[in-house]
């Protein structure tokens, strides 16, 4: 079963604990700039939305990347060799998101990896903003919140 | 560790910026932030300089935990000679400043001398500028923190700016970052404008790094648990911020009202936390916007609201339409119940101007409550105010607020703080502070408790440097009784001391309704290395509190400052729970001294000096 990350910005608070945590994770002490999830804090409407790569199936980063450094690992995660890439930037480019990313300190790319498959960014969110399910299922919930509502309007002029 | 190892030395009048190591030897007994920066700021200046004055200094402090992922770890301090009180002054704040300094590289900055012209700091990782800030100068926090992140192209740059009441002298001018977090008492942003210092723009990439990775992780994932698990830190904060407050501090018969003429507000209800959630009749919204969380912190306790866009203040001002931080309890209280104003917009409104343009809402709503009672004794005229100030008055509330942030009219004279405002007309006895800072949300007559905090507090008025609330009223750890006299000298010291540790760590001191220092000890130990406990901690927090006494001694006040204003001693509570009480601080002081090892009249004995390494 591939899971992937699902972000719920209406449980954010931008305390950027799973920023903090991927840095952390991945080698990089705590350190935001680092991260490869970031929170972007939209101060005039008070809302907080965390932003990551998604693992899109058919990856534009994968498919510029022109040493074949991306690769989908075991868990659904596309994942940079950092001993293929050569810092060329190209998947930067080709990523429509914005998340794939360079980091001068190593002269590689950084992208979220979903941590081997127990990602520390969800394991750091106090408010389970950020959650690790099904990819088959994501919109399971949304639906049942739907029903829910359906049924009670239904029921209303019956 | 978990120290980045050293400051940023910044000569304004010079025009330099060195680094320079930390001192180590003094960190192992002051930990960091306030306890270093004031350790720093003894051995640097004569307590005795006016504030004002470039021989003054003033450091911006982090703590060695500002920047992990332990809880609530993003805070930083102001520390200096504060121009309000001409005390010691620390003041301190969240948002996402602090952990940008850390990041940066640095453990702290000070700022010494006084710039010839308008500047601001830029401090790019290693890269300290001083950089030309006449586009700034005679602009808002608000447009300064948006000016310098346009004009060098990047949104993650973290900014803390005076607006222009920093500039003209307001006598409680706070240092703004994040737009809505403030250093907020004391003054300091007053000094920071006398050194023509408008901002300190930083960003950092250098990342934050601690002793033992793997115990840290350890130590933080179990204090995060502690606050997951605490009814006031899990809910009580989070639903309803420190506004969870006032209908229970109104309840308890303690709730300032009218210049502390009353404990209760009659308008309380309709200034609470709870009315922040109500739907208003225009647009079916409430006030509340949502909880928001500064760097790191797990509790998220910040009130992010709106004003309603019908309410007569923003109608024709679509630029404060937009969403901002507010209301918390204490500036609810100060803007409303001190002042006798129900109006929840109108509170909104001049808590946004209040953060717009730099100004401490305590004392400034503090103050406008004892201008309204010298207007309505008659002291006071309106040939002199330009209009009615009444209690109750929205209008004159929000009228004045902008007058008073920007030296306009019978603003000015709003803009000396209570205590010079109410003896230039001859009404001293109408100034409700300590140390020429007035008091916080809590009234000594219902509470007897805080009274004495409030009295013996370094900085001044202050409900932060001993929060003795979370056991009088909330229980936390455990239940005392607010009436009570017996006990609170003990029970002062304690949250005092505790408090200076929390302070001096990095973290929140919210963390401490659910943390205690056992909670706290073995992230500093993880991240810091070297040995720290509890009870080293509680040791190096009554090291602090008496070298703040001992700056405030030399700075020339005595015990008789450590005094509350007569009408909490004389003048009983009318109604609720503590109705015919008066302050009972003249039963407490006596054991306080004696339980701190200090004479009687307030000096540390050469044995308490020589214990702590005085």
């Amino acid at each position: 079963m591939q899971q992937i990350l699902q972000i719920n910005p209406d449980d954010c608070t931008g305390c950027y604990q799973c920023v903090l945590a991927c840095s952390n994770e991945h080698g990089e002490a705590f350190n935001p700039m680092k991260s490869r999830i970031q929170v972007f804090r939209f101060e005039d409407e008070g809302r907080y939305v965390p932003y990551t790569c998604t693992q899109c199936d058919e990856a534009w980063c994968q498919k510029s990347c022109p040493t074949n450094a991306i690769s989908l690992d075991a868990n659904g995660a596309k994942v940079v060799a950092d001993a293929l890439c050569v810092g060329c930037k190209v998947c930067t480019i080709a990523c429509p998101f914005g998340t794939i990313n360079y980091n001068a300190d190593t002269g590689k790319v950084i992208k979220c990896d979903l941590c081997g498959g127990d990602p520390a960014c969800v394991k750091a969110c106090p408010t389970k903003a950020i959650t690790f399910v099904n990819a088959n299922t994501t919109g399971f919930d949304k639906m049942r919140e739907w029903a829910a509502k359906t049924d009670a309007g239904s029921q209303k002029s019956a | 560790m978990a120290w980045a190892g050293k400051l940023l030395r910044v000569n304004l009048t010079d025009g330099t910026c060195k680094a320079e190591p930390i001192n180590m030897d003094w960190a192992g007994e002051y930990l960091g932030q306030r306890g270093l920066a004031t350790k720093y700021l003894m051995e640097e200046i004569d307590p005795k300089v006016d504030p004002l004055a470039p021989e003054n200094k003033m450091i911006m402090a982090t703590g060695p935990l500002t920047g992990t992922n332990a809880s609530t770890a993003g805070r930083y301090s102001v520390i200096t000679k504060g121009e309000l009180t001409g005390a010691i002054a620390c003041s301190n704040s969240g948002g996402f400043f602090g952990n940008e300094m850390k990041n940066a590289g640095w453990d702290m900055i000070i700022f010494e001398g006084k710039s010839p012209k308008p500047v601001y700091l830029l401090l790019l990782d290693d890269e300290a500028e001083l950089v030309d800030a006449s586009d700034f100068w005679g602009k808002s926090c608000w447009d300064t923190e948006e000016g310098i992140k346009a004009k060098h192209g990047d949104k993650f740059i973290r900014v803390a700016s005076i607006g222009e009441a920093g500039e003209i002298g307001v006598k409680y001018a706070c240092i703004v970052n994040d737009m809505d977090r403030a250093a907020g008492r004391s003054g300091v942003g007053t000094v920071m404008g006398s050194k023509n210092l408008k901002a300190v723009a930083i960003r950092g990439t250098c990342g934050v790094r601690v002793n033992d990775p793997e115990a840290f992780a350890k130590a933080v994932a179990a204090g995060k648990e502690v606050l997951a698990g605490n009814p006031v830190t899990n809910a009580g904060l989070p639903t309803y911020g420190t506004q969870v407050l006032l209908n229970v501090i109104n309840e308890v018969g303690a709730l300032p009202t009218r210049n502390h003429k009353e404990v209760q507000f009659e308008g309380a209800a309709d200034i609470s936390g709870e009315a922040m959630h109500e739907p208003r009749k225009s647009d079916g919204k409430p006030n509340l916007v949502s909880n928001a969380a500064c760097f790191a912190c797990t509790i998220a306790c910040q009130r992010v609201s709106t004003i309603d866009r019908t309410h007569y203040t923003v109608k024709e001002r679509p630029e404060y339409h937009k969403a901002s931080g507010g209301l918390e309890y204490e500036a609810a209280w100060s803007l409303g119940a001190a002042t006798g104003v129900n109006d929840l917009d109108a509170l909104t409104f001049a808590n946004f101007l209040c953060n717009e343009h730099g100004i401490d809402p305590i004392t400034f709503g503090a103050t406008l409550a004892a201008a309204m009672e010298m207007y309505e004794d008659g002291v006071l005229d309106e040939a002199t105010t330009g209009m009615p100030l009444k209690f109750g008055s929205a209008e004159a509330l929000t009228t004045m607020v902008e007058k008073t942030c920007k030296g306009e009219g019978f603003g000015v004279e709003l803009g000396l703080g209570s205590r010079r405002l109410c003896e230039k007309y001859g009404r001293p006895e109408l100034s409700m502070g300590v140390k020429s800072q007035e008091f916080p949300a809590y009234d000594g007559r219902g509470i007897q408790g805080i009274g004495l905090a409030y009295a013996t507090s370094n900085r001044g008025a202050c409900h932060l440097r001993g929060y003795t609330i979370a056991s009088e009223v909330l229980g936390i750890p455990e239940k005392t009784d607010p009436l009570a006299t017996e006990g609170k000298a003990g029970l002062v010291k304690a949250f005092q001391d505790a408090t200076a540790a929390f302070d001096s760590a990095g973290i929140c001191i919210f963390s401490s309704f659910a943390w205690t220092l056992e909670d706290v000890a073995p992230q500093i130990d993880a991240g810091c290395g070297g040995g720290w406990t509890a009870e080293r901690l509680l040791e190096v927090g009554e090291r602090i509190w008496n070298m703040e006494r001992q700056f405030n001694l030399a700075a020339g006040f005595t015990g008789k400052d450590d005094n509350l204003p007569q009408r909490l001693l004389k003048d009983a509570a009318k109604t609720g729970p503590a109705k015919g009480k008066v302050s009972g601080l003249d039963e407490m002081l006596p054991e306080y001294y004696q339980l701190r090892g200090w004479d009687a009249d307030g000096v540390p004995t050469s044995e308490t000096l020589e214990r702590f390494g005085l």
